[in-house]
């Protein structure tokens, strides 16, 4: 008989503030151990928390993107446990009464169709600190950098029922989550960070016992521990053995997932409000304001792509995968008015170039404006699309606009008939044997002619205007 | 209401306070005590009646997103028990 | 110098203008006062640190400055002392404990900040019960507290240095902190003037918390006008406590003369009822009377549900402190005991001898009260019989201006008497706490002596934000009355 997958996700997005959530601390990367741990971070005594305006304005912001509910009146908790990280013995996060409630992702399954993936909740917490294991003679060291660091819990129904589905759902929500301008999205340095819970039944059935393994942090370790997982369940339960509700963790090393023990009595968080905290009040204007600064969805522009540019599936897809090549895009596209071209090059060479050289979109050495200038170049034959690809690269190592590179290049694509021409004859002329062959019906020698006249024009020669004066001298 | 050596052992735990065998049967003998007044609750009817978990019927006042501290771990950890390298140490986590 | 030796029987006012005019110093003000600490406080034990160093350089600094001209405020080269809970930098601030025996604050407390900006003169940090969990000042790992006036009796708690201090005049002023009545218990106790006002109204930052919805800061001193002078430098908002509350802080001093005719004083029958000490009853009847000649109408109202207030306080607090103390865990400051085997010996060996036995009684009630399967039955009822305490104030502030009943069932009981019975203590508050719940402005101001020869002060509670009018309130009956200026013979 078959087994069904169940999981659910609950994914720690870090907000792309200035402070901490409570503090006025700065949450900058990498700064040397507790140079960013104030006062109130440390938990010393008698300070107080206040909350960070900005942590709740995108905690709407992300609600309004999922089509979730906000809620007026939203509740910080106290979640008690004892952590060497954690500096006041108590998370402060939300439990009752999150910011926000009942909202939902679209994901496109393999097959092509599309699966609603609900999210039950998203909270707002706090980050913990980093306890570092290296050798303090034979002690643990803390940094408290990180805590204080606002997070947004996302926590999804357990929808999911394939370690590729998991997988959709966190693309979908890592695309948005940077879209909105929320979070930056760097899983290495665990800006976005997941937890899966796990596990498999009888269709049909109810829910089986879960595991939650911790602290995934890439697509491709997510995919191969849900799978690990999936795996242990049904071996499990197929010897006659039980699944045991605990915390795993994965270890990408070895390919596996294990129990992390003495956690077991950690579980009595005894969450109650935190008394430091009165209710956030989120009005209807509140929510009007954060709604006016929403860009247009990661979706919604897909669909746009495809219905006004005429673009696939697959091409819209690629270029709203993140707001600023989406932006790009369609500034290309609307200066040299034509989507598909602008496409070809944003997905191609631009992506190409800024893959090999490990930048983002905005720091591109090409702007918009400069690649609408160089496709215009392609558009109005001054180039072909090989020569223009050299013309890149030229642009892309600071070498000046297209036309200055074309200028001091000579790269301008040779229209002019008579010159091609030219060529053509002393082509014909040189190599009889081919010409008879072709004549005789090898029409799979006019490719050997194409190549010739474009070596000889060095590549310059029009491609259209080559062809058509080709094949009338060889019919001759 | 009372309590029982074994919950007093448990609550104990989860507030990390050792409490000495020879001393266990006066703080189960207090809170035990503690947990009768308290038990007077029970009987009150608060049906229909919202929590309060706050004096003051208002909303929270919430700061700018702005960077307002500075580096002051030397004097912070002049407090500390045991540092390093400007880290808090304390006995080997094991994970 | 005749006035050296009679400075601490001026007002703050008095010691104010005294610099301002020249007729003393600060430093001599600020010497007397330490002289007086050294005279009395080894057997007041009022004091758990002197900063006698500080202090006098601190006088210089603030006599430089009056001198100028710079410094000409109510608080200007006015000596005070802070309860042992404000965090004040670079001094011992212990909460009575010996988790922070040894912890010298990195910070001030909004209130401390505001008293030194002010020009005051800090002389040291009072005594108190341990993390402020007492009504008796036995809990301190210092050592007990003396009554000044009688020295085999308690001078009540949490803010029991304090106000021996003020009893004994070895301050003008202090702050203490009230959760529960422990201001005005102890200033009953004492025979001073002591008020909590509104939840919100001053800062809680820098104030090690004990139960964060209840604490409130607020000046003990002998009069209201002392008080009323103080609180004007304390209140009000500060961004770095999200609860305090941003509403106009009125001139406290500016109605002080204000008539109380006509004024409507409610009184609970339930405060009048059994369990209130006759000979304490007596006192508190014959000031209600001294109101009524003033003019004042007397009402009966009702509290239905106060007797309910012991044990909500006996979950909220400790569900509170359980958390709030957590902190406490040997790794950033604070007691580490030595030699930790592992990470749960470290927690619970630098807890378990750093905190005394009703910090982890109080401690163990409220991880009990928030625990699995408990909490709806305890913690959550105790939320929602807390709002039947406040709608039970509502409905009497509907009817009347202001409410008066005792402060205390008794007058200052005995050291040791009830050391060892937690309830017994704990019902020492029942007429504080309710007000304490609802988060209600509250002030106890002395109205005599009971049989017994130990002071009575009353309990003035007013409604949300009506500190001005209980000043107001207090300081008319020390117009016609001077319980609030006799010091005990012993300390005169």
């Amino acid at each position: 008989m078959e087994w069904e997958t169940v999981i659910g996700l609950e994914v720690h997005a870090q907000l792309s503030t200035n402070s901490k959530i409570f503090s006025g601390s700065s949450i900058a990367y990498g700064a040397e151990p507790n140079t960013q741990a104030n006062l109130v971070d440390l938990g010393m005594p008698g300070v107080l928390p206040v909350l960070n305006k900005k942590a709740v304005e995108m905690a709407i912001r992300l609600g309004l993107a999922i089509d979730a509910q906000i809620a007026p009146k939203s509740i910080f908790a106290r979640k008690n446990y004892f952590y060497p990280d954690l500096p006041k013995g108590y998370q402060i996060s939300q439990y009752e009464l999150p910011v926000v409630a009942n909202g939902h992702l679209d994901i496109e399954l393999e097959d092509g169709g599309a699966k609603r993936i609900g999210i039950t909740r998203a909270h707002l917490e706090e980050d913990a600190g980093k306890s570092l294991h290296e050798d303090f003679h034979g002690k643990t060291g803390i940094d408290l950098n990180r805590a204080g660091t606002p997070l947004l819990e996302i926590v999804s129904e357990p929808d999911m029922r394939s370690a590729k589905e998991a997988v959709a759902y966190l693309k979908k929500l890592h695309v948005l989550v940077r879209y909105l301008g929320v979070c930056d999205g760097n899983m290495q340095e665990g800006s976005f960070r997941c937890d899966a819970n796990v596990s498999v039944r009888r269709p049909g059935q109810p829910f089986g016992t879960r595991a939650e393994i911790k602290n995934l942090n890439s697509f491709k370790f997510i995919e191969r521990a849900i799978n690990y997982e999936v795996g242990r369940q049904i071996d499990l339960l197929e010897s006659g053995g039980k699944v045991v509700q605990e915390t795993r963790l994965y270890d990408p090393d070895r390919d596996e997932t294990r129990s992390m023990r003495g956690k077991e009595d950690a579980n009595d968080y005894r969450y109650f409000p935190d008394p430091d905290l009165l209710p956030v009040a989120i009005t209807a204007e509140d929510i009007a304001a954060v709604r006016a600064t929403l860009p247009e969805l990661p979706h919604v522009r897909m669909q746009r792509f495809m219905d006004a540019f005429g673009l696939s599936h697959y091409d819209a897809e690629l270029l709203t995968q993140n707001r600023e090549v989406a932006g790009y895009f369609e500034a290309v596209a609307s200066g040299c008015n034509d989507a598909k071209l602008a496409a070809n090059w944003v997905i191609g060479e631009v992506s190409k170039a800024l893959a090999d050289n490990g930048l983002e979109i905005a720091a591109s050495p090409v702007s918009s404006d400069a690649l609408v200038e160089l496709l215009k170049r392609i558009q109005d034959n001054t180039l072909s699309n090989k020569i223009a690809r050299d013309v890149f690269a030229a642009m892309w190592d600071g070498e000046g606009s297209a036309d200055e590179v074309i200028g001091r290049k000579g790269l301008k694509q040779i229209t002019d008939t008579s010159a091609i021409e030219a060529v053509i004859d002393e082509i014909i002329a040189n190599n009889p044997k081919q010409v008879e062959e072709y004549r005789s019906g090898k029409d799979k020698l006019f490719g050997f002619f194409v190549g010739q006249a474009m070596k000889a024009s060095k590549g310059k020669a029009n491609p259209a205007a080559l062809n058509d004066i080709l094949k009338k001298k060889l019919e001759g | 209401m009372s309590i029982s050596a074994e919950e007093v052992k448990k609550v104990a735990h989860l507030a990390r306070l050792a409490v000495p065998d020879e001393q266990l049967e006066g703080y189960v003998r207090n809170l035990s005590n503690i947990l009768k007044l308290v038990g007077q609750l029970q009987a009150v009817d608060t049906a229909g009646v919202e929590p309060m978990a706050h004096p003051l019927d208002m909303a929270q006042r919430l700061r700018e997103d702005v960077v307002t501290e500075n580096n002051h771990r030397e004097q912070y950890q002049a407090v500390a028990p045991e540092v390093e390298n400007g880290l808090y140490l304390v006995p080997k986590v094991i994970e | 110098m005749s006035q050296a030796d009679s400075i601490h029987t001026l007002s703050l006012k008095g010691i104010r203008d005294g610099v301002q005019s020249g007729a003393f110093s600060v430093m001599e003000a600020t010497d007397a006062y330490l002289d007086r600490i050294e005279r009395f406080n080894p057997e007041l034990n009022a004091y758990i640190t002197v900063t006698r160093e500080s202090a006098r350089a601190q006088a210089v600094a603030v006599d430089n400055r009056i001198r100028k001209g710079e410094l000409s405020g109510p608080l200007a080269g006015v000596p005070y002392s802070l309860k042992d809970l404000f965090c004040s930098e670079g001094v011992l601030t212990t909460c009575a404990s010996n988790m922070l025996r040894n912890f010298v604050s990195p910070y001030d407390a909004h209130v401390a900040e505001k008293l030194k900006a002010a020009g005051g003169v800090l002389l040291g940090k009072n005594n108190m019960d341990e993390f402020a969990m007492g009504s008796s000042n036995e809990t301190s790992a210092f050592g007990n507290v003396r009554n000044p006036w009688d020295t085999s009796k308690v001078p009540g708690g949490s803010s029991g240095g304090g106000a021996a201090s003020i009893a004994a005049r070895l301050a003008p002023m202090t702050l203490g902190t009230d959760t529960g009545g422990s201001i005005r218990q102890p200033a009953s106790f004492c025979n001073i003037t002591g008020i909590k006002p509104t939840y919100g109204r001053i800062s809680r930052f820098g104030m090690i918390a004990f139960a964060s919805s209840l604490d409130q800061c607020g000046p003990m001193a002998p009069s209201a006008e002392d008080c009323a002078i103080t609180l004007n430098v304390i209140a009000g908002l500060d961004s770095r406590d999200s609860t305090s509350v941003d509403l106009p802080v009125p001139d406290y001093t500016a109605s002080l003369n204000g008539s109380i005719e006509g004024l409507k004083i409610g009184l609970p029958k339930e405060f009048f009822a059994e369990g209130l000490a006759p000979q304490v009853g007596d006192v508190i009847d014959r000031a209600i009377k001294e109101f009524q000649a003033k003019g004042a109408i007397i009402k009966e109202v009702s509290l239905p549900n106060s007797h309910l207030a012991v044990p909500v306080y006996y979950v909220v607090a400790p569900a509170e402190c359980s958390s709030n103390l957590s902190r406490f865990d040997g790794v950033r400051f604070g007691h580490r005991c030595a030699d930790p085997k592992d990470l749960t010996d470290l927690y619970e060996r630098s807890r378990w001898e750093g905190f005394g036995a009703e910090v982890k009684r109080r401690i163990m009630i409220g991880t009990y009260a928030l625990s699995a399967g408990y909490y709806d039955a305890y913690y959550l009822k105790a939320q929602q019989v807390r709002r039947l305490i406040k709608q039970d104030f509502e409905t009497a502030f509907a009817e009347v201006d202001v409410i008066m009943g005792p402060s205390c069932p008794t007058t200052a009981f005995g050291l040791g008497a009830k050391k060892d019975d937690p309830i017994a203590m704990y019902l020492e508050d029942l007429y504080t706490i309710p007000v304490s719940l609802a988060g209600l402005p509250g002030m106890t101001f002395p109205i005599g002596f009971a049989a017994d020869g130990l002071p009575v002060g009353i309990q003035l509670v007013g409604n949300y934000f009506e500190e001005a009018r209980m000043l107001n309130i207090a300081h008319q009956y020390q117009s016609w009355t001077d319980w609030h200026t006799r010091l005990p013979a012993k300390f005169a």
